[in-house]
């Protein structure tokens, strides 16, 4: 302790710019905490409709997205309505009911999340939900904007 | 060899860099971050059909027929309606017990239930306005039971109670049905 003591007396005295580095780390450990890295790729276009009364999703990790809308074709070209889940498009809807099975048995509370095009017609949607009824994905949202909300 | 080494160990190590490398990752994320809620309409889906179990029976008068078609025209049990008038007919309906006690709504908002049925070719955003009306008129009911029950909001009170307990939620029960939509045209 002592010597500790002397250290400090013979040095001049300065701003202790050695925490600074804990603080930073601190701070980036909370931004990667945070962050969740956009882990799909889009392949449909989902511009989303809005709603006044809608609610939030606190616990992300437990949410699984179904993305539904036109195909981006590239070139600004738009084709037909498709079916995304994670990273692939979906050509047979009844894959959606093992799809989504599995990702249950994995989070008991799932709630799978419907991103949908707001010019998608509901023939489609109901179909998924035909499928996520059979799965036992019973928890659903529909995830809109808020109403008065930019767009995003 | 060793005694290089041991000279080398009093050497500080440099740590002036370290905060900088900390710096470039902590923009980096702070870049990369994206600090925005999913919001959205959350609704509970029924069960999967028993094809061995009837449907239980419902009485005529506790069941709201909402239709909507491809042009975004409403019917109400039968009767053209507005988008802007739904709420209100949602709320005579379900809470029929406690306002007009019309003898053609329903008998007591836990059985009444709203069934909202499209076409194939209807948009989804018409069909979500409709559903956010249906919702907010029962937000509107459940606020001012717990307004009247408790002297708080709904979403204060939802918020102190576990979801078990929520008498507002047992008392208007939220019974949305979507029926299969029509093939249309």
């Amino acid at each position: 302790m002592s010597k500790f003591q002397k250290k400090q007396a013979g040095t001049k005295q300065q701003v202790p710019t050695a925490a600074m580095p804990d603080i930073i780390f601190m701070l980036l450990i909370f931004f990667m905490v945070v962050t969740v890295l956009r882990e799909v790729e889009l392949q449909v276009r989902v511009d989303f409709t809005r709603a006044d009364n809608i609610e939030k999703i606190e616990q992300k990790r437990l949410v699984s997205y179904i993305y539904i809308g036109p195909e981006i074709l590239g070139g600004g070209q738009y084709g037909d309505t498709r079916i995304q889940i994670d990273d692939a498009l979906i050509d047979d809807v009844y894959a959606i009911r093992r799809l989504m099975y599995d990702k249950l048995m994995e989070e008991p509370r799932l709630i799978v999340s419907l991103r949908v095009d707001q010019r998608s017609e509901m023939g489609v949607v109901y179909d998924v939900q035909e499928e996520l009824r059979e799965a036992g994905t019973l928890r659903i949202n529909y995830s809109t904007l808020r109403g008065d909300q930019a767009p995003m | 060899m060793l005694q290089k080494k041991r000279k080398r160990e009093e050497a500080e190590v440099p740590q002036a860099g370290m905060a900088d490398i900390a710096f470039l990752l902590l923009i980096f994320f702070l870049v990369v971050t994206t600090i925005d809620v999913d919001t959205g309409i959350g609704m509970q889906l029924p069960p999967p059909p028993d094809p061995d179990q009837e449907p239980p029976p419902i009485r005529e008068r506790n069941l709201m027929n909402i239709l909507v078609n491809a042009q975004g025209l409403i019917l109400i049990n039968e009767e053209p309606a507005s988008i802007q008038e739904v709420e209100q007919l949602v709320t005579d309906f379900v809470d029929n017990a406690n306002r007009a006690q019309d003898p053609n709504l329903s008998e007591d908002p836990r059985s009444a239930i709203v069934s909202i049925k499209t076409d194939r070719q209807t948009p989804y955003e018409i069909y979500i306005d409709m559903l956010d009306e249906v919702i907010g008129a029962y937000r509107q009911l459940r606020n001012e039971a717990s307004q009247s029950e408790f002297g708080i909001s709904y979403r204060e009170y939802r918020n102190r109670v576990p979801r078990e307990d929520d008498v507002i939620r047992e008392l208007y029960p939220q019974n949305i049905s979507l029926a299969e939509p029509d093939p249309g045209s």
